[in-house]
């Protein structure tokens, strides 16, 4: 916990501040740009500010931090599904939970170092995703959100009942190693601060290339008219799939960390209530809209923590703020919007009279 | 150990459990039938039930006072009333509202309902189990042959069975079921014939919970035990048994429980108890990929 071992990571905190600070430039004025370069300097300086300033609850506060980072990792994972394409999928946890167990077996079993598991839990966790959504991927709506709690759960009973004899049971696996990344161990609360804080970047950074990039848009316009997409030439169960794939093998990347950080995983982790809460903090912070969903944890993982001593009546508040929220404000804190493009100069001389509306533009809304 | 005796011993227990899925998937089938929406708050509801069920027997002691089957009967009558009750508020606050509103909106309000009603019953009656107590029903075991039958079991298999007897007249005999039926097929269309879907939803908001809850009633009085959190997976199976007799069918959702609970039964016999959930959850997906309107399909679906 000493100041010493917090320094020797001020290097890769200033690769998480260019990333999403870039990304908001182009939009929005200077000020605003500044002012969220201005945070993200002092959120890499996180660690070091809780140890200046609460000595005491420091790695208290880091470890809520790193939660909610986590979180964030598998938030934006399902937000690929469940925002990007639209399909209601509430059994994330499963897909986690192989990519947790996967490390955890790679590591305990056959000695693999974290790091070297964290691509096999990624493949691990897609490889099941594509055999499981395969059969289901053209259900709809709420058939889809049923068949994806029953996955969730027959993972668990799966993983409670000790299959092919390697999860160990209801107990768990025990003793995971702890991750080095370029020969430095990760440990304390502030190295996994930066670790998994670097994967949210990361993850950011990759999300937002694959929302505008071909892929994305075909998900966008499947998911406002499935039918419309059809017709216009996209293969939308071969996307579905596709998003549905992306999505849990980041999970499984999840589960890696997950599993590295508390170094002892059980079936209890990865329960349905799992699930509902992932998907609460996509719909909670604006589904599609990544920085919604980065809010979405803060909200959900984070703030319930300023009320510790609320400890029980934490879920029920939680419960009460849902139908609150959905009430007044369905479409979540930070909706996405509509995409823009730029037309081309001239582009409505070319129209039959003045005041048309213009071509449409996919993505948005009728 | 695998003679006819255990096969009947197995078959009955069956029976018994899927009458009781049957019960809750009542209000499954009859929610999703009219509004479309997957009521999460309803395995709640049912454990409502339970719980009122629990303070009016063991903690009121009226199963002391009355006598076992006068305290039974009327506490089947106020879990029915309460539980109605229940629903309805639970459809005015988290449900009505929402009617016009997309339709993941209805779906996270209704986990907000159900993570709100999970956490005040554990708030009301603590976290561990409820024991019914044994001596609430005569311990009177019918002999035939080498087969024996518990009175408990007997009871709980009539009571669900006479309920779901009232409610399937009802929805076949009656003006009002009528409108539920027609409510369900289109609602659209029953609209312009004059139904008020608004007082259909009410209506199905009553009925639905209440049978819940009686269900609820029902696993204490056959399991002994109940805690705060086991309306997530009775309703999870109940809902698969709504979805195997065809969503929004509800003779369907009767059938559809007592196969379910005799899978079940039958499946915790012959293959795995530990294996058992999943079972449940494997055939749901096999009729959702290959038969995804159920063993019973009233109507040609589109719903998928």
């Amino acid at each position: 916990m000493s100041q010493g071992n917090a320094k020797n990571h001020n290097g890769p905190s200033g690769g998480l501040g260019a990333g999403p600070g870039a990304a908001a430039n182009g939009e929005r004025g200077y000020l605003a740009g500044g002012l969220t370069g201005l945070g993200l300097l002092a959120f890499a300086f996180l660690p070091l500010l809780l140890n200046a300033f609460a000595q005491n609850s420091a790695p208290y506060w880091l470890d809520v931090i790193n939660t909610v980072g986590l979180y964030t990792i598998l938030a934006l994972s399902l937000n690929v599904i469940l925002g990007f394409a639209g399909m209601f999928h509430m059994g994330h946890a499963a897909f986690f939970a192989i990519g947790a167990y996967s490390t955890a077996i790679l590591n305990l079993d056959y000695g693999w170092s974290i790091m070297a598991t964290m691509p096999v839990a990624a493949v691990a966790a897609g490889v099941v995703a594509l055999v499981l959504a395969w059969p289901i991927i053209h259900l709809r709506g709420d058939y889809l959100l049923i068949v994806t709690i029953g996955i969730v759960e027959i993972v668990r009973i799966a993983l409670t009942n000790n299959v092919f004899g390697l999860t160990g049971g209801s107990n768990g696996l025990v003793g995971i190693a702890r991750p080095s990344v370029f020969g430095f161990r990760i440990v304390q609360p502030q190295h996994f601060f930066y670790f998994i804080w670097a994967v949210v970047a990361l993850t950011l950074l990759l999300f937002h290339w694959l929302e505008n990039s071909r892929f994305g848009r075909a998900l966008k316009f499947i998911k406002e008219d499935t039918i419309a997409a059809e017709n216009m030439g996209v293969n939308t169960s071969r996307y579905k799939l596709m998003a549905f794939v992306v999505g849990a093998a980041w999970a499984g990347l999840a589960g890696t960390i997950f599993a590295c950080r508390m170094r002892t995983i059980s079936p209890e982790s990865f329960v349905f209530s799992e699930s509902v809460l992932l998907f609460t903090i996509v719909i909670l912070g604006g589904k599609g809209n990544q920085k919604g969903v980065l809010l979405g944890s803060f909200l959900v993982m984070g703030l319930p923590e300023f009320f510790r001593g609320f400890e029980d009546k934490r879920l029920l508040v939680f419960g009460a703020a849902l139908v609150v929220m959905m009430i007044f404000r369905p479409q979540g804190l930070l909706p996405s919007k509509p995409s823009r493009y730029k037309l081309p100069e001239g582009w409505d001389d070319r129209l039959p009279g003045p005041g048309s509306p213009g071509p449409p533009t996919p993505g948005q809304k009728p | 150990m695998y003679d006819l005796n255990f096969f009947l011993q197995q078959l009955s227990n069956g029976l018994t459990r899927g009458s009781i899925y049957a019960l809750i998937a009542l209000g499954y089938t009859m929610v999703y039938g009219v509004m479309k929406l997957i009521n999460f708050a309803h395995g709640e509801l049912f454990t409502l039930g339970a719980f009122f069920g629990y303070t009016l027997l063991v903690s009121l002691g009226l199963a002391g006072s009355l006598g076992p089957p006068m305290a039974i009967g009327i506490s089947m009558i106020m879990v029915l009333g309460l539980v109605a009750l229940a629903g309805h508020l639970l459809e005015r606050v988290a449900y009505r509202p929402l009617r016009h509103s997309d339709r993941l909106a209805a779906v996270v309000s209704a986990l907000g309902a159900s993570i709100f009603l999970q956490n005040a019953i554990m708030l009301k009656w603590g976290a561990q189990y409820r024991a019914y107590g044994a001596d609430l029903l005569p311990n009177v075991v019918f002999r035939i042959g080498d087969f024996n039958l518990p009175l408990v079991r007997l009871l709980v298999f009539a009571a669900a069975i006479v309920v779901m007897a009232f409610l399937h007249a009802f929805i076949h005999r009656t003006r009002l079921g009528l409108a539920i039926r027609a409510s369900a097929i289109d609602q659209g269309a029953a609209k312009l014939m004059g139904i008020d879907v608004r007082k259909v939803i009410a209506l199905v908001f009553v009925i639905g919970p209440a049978l819940g809850g009686l269900a609820g009633l029902l696993v204490g009085l056959y399991y002994g035990q109940i805690n705060y959190n086991m309306g997530q997976i009775y309703g999870l199976k109940a809902f698969t048994a709504a979805i195997i007799g065809g969503i929004g069918n509800i003779t369907g959702a009767m059938v559809g429980g007592l196969l379910l609970g005799l899978l079940e039964a039958l499946g915790e016999g012959y293959v795995s108890v530990a294996w058992k959930d999943a079972l449940t959850f494997v055939v749901l997906i096999m009729i959702l990929v290959f038969r995804p309107t159920g063993l019973l399909p009233e109507r040609v679906a589109e719903k998928l």
